[in-house]
């Protein structure tokens, strides 16, 4: 078996039992990515040189953190001081990160090697990767398709076995998109559940940190590893960290199980809702009650998003203006001028649409009728959660309306990408959790492409998701190898 | 025509904490540029806030100490405008709920300038509108060829202190300033200097013709970098005013820089070009619930100077001069009352701080926590006058010598041998000795020259190198020559 396929919780137990190096899993992951690499275009940078440093310090030690000697990958906007931090912008050309995200800080803790930056939509804002400024990435299943975003990179490297396991970023789907679109397990943890601190911001009341893996067990080991309440990001949870991987094991039996209606609308992909349905017949066998529910607001949600995110980033992303770090244009005349040419060159057309949406919408005048009302909507769908959870236990819809489109299908269209994110940006309003899991692939003519299908959770219920993802995928069996 | 000015105050004011507000660097700058800094006050890619619990009891104390609501819950929010020494180019603030709302203070007489207390009609009370914190932003350094920021300033806390328009003269906004100041060192919540721009002010000005409700056009004024800057500032904005309505001008709505070295106000910008800040709630911080530790803050609002002055005249029996200059500097008011605890007639050592350590202090230019004298010396040496040890003139004398070594009037009059001399046996041996060496003088006031006594009192007085008691000498010789 070539190592580069194993899991991470393999992975971590190959090294806690010595039959395997650090340095060995960092050196198959370094020939799996400059063999596969140059046609997924997952990664941003793959610094060598200091993974096998990193590997060689491990393999020195005596293990004892869950993660030794393991390779991970972080999406571009989570900061490691030393290293580079881009967001997949210009902006933050030549941006070396001066601190430790606190996700960075515990996962070194438990012993992770950190093997380099994965691409992103510039800014967290997209749901292709196409947005990134420095290249699209390709979805490993199909390359002419995305894969997914905003967090692609992560997805499409977990996918195509060149990381064992990574973290990605969700604002509104960006976690769980990318990881169904790609054929991987991708968790939104709880709004508070991960500290953001670090974290490069985009819309701040709705990012949050989570895993994309293989499997469950590895999003359960890695959540296990970077939840809990930090002191440097006042919005985290005092909860304690309950054992994410026992509850793998736990089964569903009794557990009810809510099917919104408004989530099988029109513009559901048929394939997409023949596997989801599938799947809900195969929980039913397992044991979960089946129970209808509503989420009225359902409709208003993606409305509600683009207030909300885009005021939030327009704040957010008023710190890259030249000044201190990042690119700054050549020659200002003076600072208007500074931050006009460094700001028009730095942003893609993407961040620009979103900031000035933002600016718009926060704007006197418009601040009742968009910003405020959009938080007025907000609180009714976080109602809609609350009511639904008193009736079921976990909610089950697809993660996307359809599998993974064709680059460039959706570049010129920002109202349809928006679109893409219609099943997950609810989670993020209500600041529940939600984790999404492969349910099979689509026939037909054309290459086989995987569909999600995405639990969510009531605010702290990871165990519950943990559980329903961990029996799911005793039964939910399909080949999960792209073939490259 | 008549005009009446109507004046509101912005006060920002920094709060002396230990740390930043949002991050853990220390609350100090002035040294080398960007010495004090770190990911989070310098606005870096990722980093979020972290609320200083200690700046947000002191922002409720200030409530207090001003007669404020304190909210029992409150929150923060983001301001946003971009410039070069903001970090993330907008700025943590509260807009819509405040830590404090309403309040209220009265000017104290001593606080007004000192050659307008004697024109004071009244007493003024001035509303608040409320208090809120903030961050502090950087400082830009403009060279020649660029321009260089320094972020140590770049996060301190900083609170905000909104008047209603309760003002009416430039006078009074001075004493609204030196109030506040005194109110805040009494509290121990800022060293609230102008001029080290701890306490920075903008004010809010319109006139209006005597008698009328209708406000005038508001000006605001920026740039006042001291509580007599601020003043001269007013004075010249109102006469402009008035000279512009008697020109038959029509005020536009504006904001003015006050040029202190110039004496002028002039145009920065208009009502067009103001900001929209867009605030919206800060999504990184929770909102504040003060209920848990307020009453906690609650036992710290100390004795204000208005109230202490009132004990003080009662307590301690002084005058009100006495009394207000003593309050109006807490240190001082603190040397008063250690020694008056000591002084037989604290009303006297009142007399003495007041009058003769203040002098020395300000020839001196030492602050009253650096005076040569201790408080307990200052009450001996009012003893020692009281008792009769020593004469009022001598003591004169014993205060220069206390004031220069610093030692104590005891020590003073054992080494100078100044001890008056009130035994009568030893006096009269002195007066019958003057009396023998002198027939002359003798017969002169035997046969009706009175006045001459005092040649003899004189010799007396010499021969017992000033110590003889006066009053007693004069006793004797008049006895002995009747
Ligand atoms: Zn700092």
């Amino acid at each position: 078996m070539s190592l580069h396929t194993l899991t991470l919780a393999q992975a971590a137990e190959k090294v806690r039992r010595k039959e395997v190096s650090s340095v060995d899993l960092v050196k198959a992951l370094l020939v799996r990515i400059r063999e596969v690499d140059p046609r997924v275009q997952a990664f941003l940078d793959v610094n060598e040189e200091d993974a096998l440093e990193q590997a060689r310090l491990r393999d020195r030690e005596s293990p004892s953190g869950a993660l030794h000697g393991v390779p991970v990958l972080l999406k571009d906007n989570m900061n490691r001081r030393g290293t580079f931090c881009s967001c997949g912008s210009k902006i933050l050309n030549g941006y070396r990160a001066p601190y430790n995200a606190t996700v960075v800080e515990r996962l070194e803790k438990a012993g992770a090697v950190f093997l380099g930056r994965a691409n992103m939509d510039e800014f967290a804002m997209g749901s292709s990767t196409e947005n990134s400024a420095m290249h699209a990435t390709r979805n490993p299943w199909d390359l002419e398709r995305i894969p997914g975003g905003s967090s692609g990179g992560c997805a499409a490297a977990v996918a195509s076995d060149m990381a064992f396991g990574s973290l990605g970023s969700d604002t509104g789907g960006s976690i769980r998109q990318p990881a169904a679109v790609c054929g991987c397990v991708g968790l939104k943890p709880t709004y508070g559940r991960v500290s953001r601190y670090g974290l490069v911001a985009f819309a701040s009341s709705l990012d949050q940190i989570g895993p994309i893996t293989k499997d469950a067990r590895d999003a359960a080991l890695l959540l296990q590893t970077i939840a809990g309440h930090d002191p440097r990001d006042s919005t985290s949870l005092p909860d304690a960290v309950p054992d994410y991987s026992k509850a793998l094991e736990q089964g569903i039996k009794g557990l009810r199980m809510g099917l919104p209606k408004e989530y099988f609308a029109p513009g559901l992909d048929p394939q997409v809702e023949k596997l989801v349905r599938a799947a809900v017949e195969e929980l039913r066998q397992l044991g979960a009650e089946l129970v209808e529910i509503s989420l009225p607001h359902t409709p208003y949600a993606v409305a509600v998003y683009y207030v909300i995110a885009t005021a939030e980033a327009s704040a957010n992303l008023a710190r890259f203006d030249g000044v201190r770090y990042g690119h700054r244009t050549s020659e200002p005349s003076d600072l208007l001028d500074l931050y006009g040419r460094t700001r028009a060159e730095g942003f893609g057309p993407e961040v620009k649409r979103r900031i000035i949406l933002g600016t718009y919408v926060l704007s006197s005048g418009y601040y009742d009728a968009y910003y405020l009302r959009a938080q007025k909507v907000r609180t009714l769908i976080r109602r809609d959660f609350g009511e639904a959870f008193k009736k079921c236990d976990f909610i089950l819809t697809p993660t996307s309306p359809t599998p993974a489109f064709k680059l460039g299908e959706k570049a010129n269209d920002p109202l349809q990408m928006y679109l893409a994110d219609i099943c997950t940006i609810a989670a993020n309003l209500a600041g529940i959790c939600g984790i999404s899991v492969p349910c099979g692939r689509t026939g037909g003519a054309g290459k086989p492409l995987p569909v999600g299908l995405q639990f969510l959770g009531p605010s702290m219920g990871e165990e519950t998701l943990f559980r329903v993802a961990g029996a799911y995928e005793q039964v939910c069996r399909w080949d999960r190898n792209p073939g490259l | 025509m008549n005009y009446e000015a109507v004046i509101g105050l912005e006060v920002h004011v920094q709060l002396k904490t230990r740390t930043k507000m949002f991050c853990g660097c220390v609350n100090a700058y002035g040294g080398e540029p960007n010495s004090q800094t770190c990911p989070v006050c310098l606005g870096m890619p990722g980093v979020m806030p972290s609320p200083n619990e200690q700046a947000i009891r002191l922002t409720a104390l200030s409530g207090l100490l001003l007669g404020c609501d304190i909210a029992p819950r409150c929150k923060f929010d983001r301001k946003n405008y971009f410039y070069a020494d903001m970090p993330k180019n907008y700025q943590i603030s509260q807009y819509d709920l405040p830590i404090c709302l309403n309040g209220q203070m009265e000017l104290m007489k001593e606080c007004y300038p000192k050659d307008a207390q004697k024109d004071i009609q009244g007493v003024k009370q001035v509303k608040l509108t409320r208090i809120h914190l903030e961050e502090d932003v950087g400082k830009s350094f403009h060279f020649e060829n660029c321009t260089g920021v320094d972020f140590d300033r770049a996060g301190a806390p900083l609170m905000e202190i909104v008047t209603q328009p309760d003002l009416n003269t430039p006078e009074e906004a001075f004493a609204f300033l030196s109030t506040l100041r005194l109110v805040l060192l009494y509290g121990k919540v800022s060293d609230a200097d102008m001029e080290k721009g701890q306490m920075r002010c903008d004010v809010n000005v319109s006139i209006r013709p005597a008698g009328e409700k209708k406000l005038g056009t508001k000006i605001e004024l920026k740039n006042l970098n001291s509580i007599s800057g601020a003043r001269r500032a007013l004075a010249y904005e109102i006469e402009r005013q008035k000279q512009a309505l008697a020109r038959g001008e029509k005020l536009v709505q504006e904001t003015r820089r006050w040029d202190d070295d110039a004496g002028v106000t002039s145009s920065m910008r208009s009502k067009e070009m103001a900001h929209d800040y867009r605030y919206f709630p800060e999504p990184d911080l929770l909102p504040i619930d003060t209920t848990p530790w307020l009453d906690e803050v609650k036992r710290l609002v100390p004795e204000l100077p208005m109230a202490r002055k009132q004990r003080f005249m009662q307590q301690y029996q002084i005058a009100d001069y006495n009394a207000g200059v003593l309050v109006a500097d807490m240190d001082l008011a603190d040397y008063f009352e250690k020694a008056a605890a000591h002084a037989p007639n604290p009303n006297a050592a009142a007399n003495l701080i007041v009058n003769d350590l203040m002098r020395e202090l300000g020839a001196a230019s030492l602050p009253i926590t650096q005076s040569p004298i201790l408080p307990k010396d200052i009450a001996a040496l009012t003893t020692v006058v009281e008792s009769g040890k020593i004469s009022s003139k001598q003591a004169k004398d014993v205060f220069a010598e206390m004031f220069k070594t610093g030692k104590n009037p005891d020590a003073i009059i054992a080494e100078k041998g100044l001890s008056q001399v009130s035994d009568a046996g030893a006096i009269e041996k002195f007066c019958d000795e003057v009396i023998a060496a002198n027939p002359k003088i003798v017969t002169d006031i035997r046969s009706g020259n009175a006045k001459a006594v005092g040649a003899l009192v004189g010799q007396v007085m010499k021969l017992s190198k000033g110590k003889a008691n006066p009053a007693m000498v004069n006793e004797f010789l008049k006895k002995k020559l009747s």
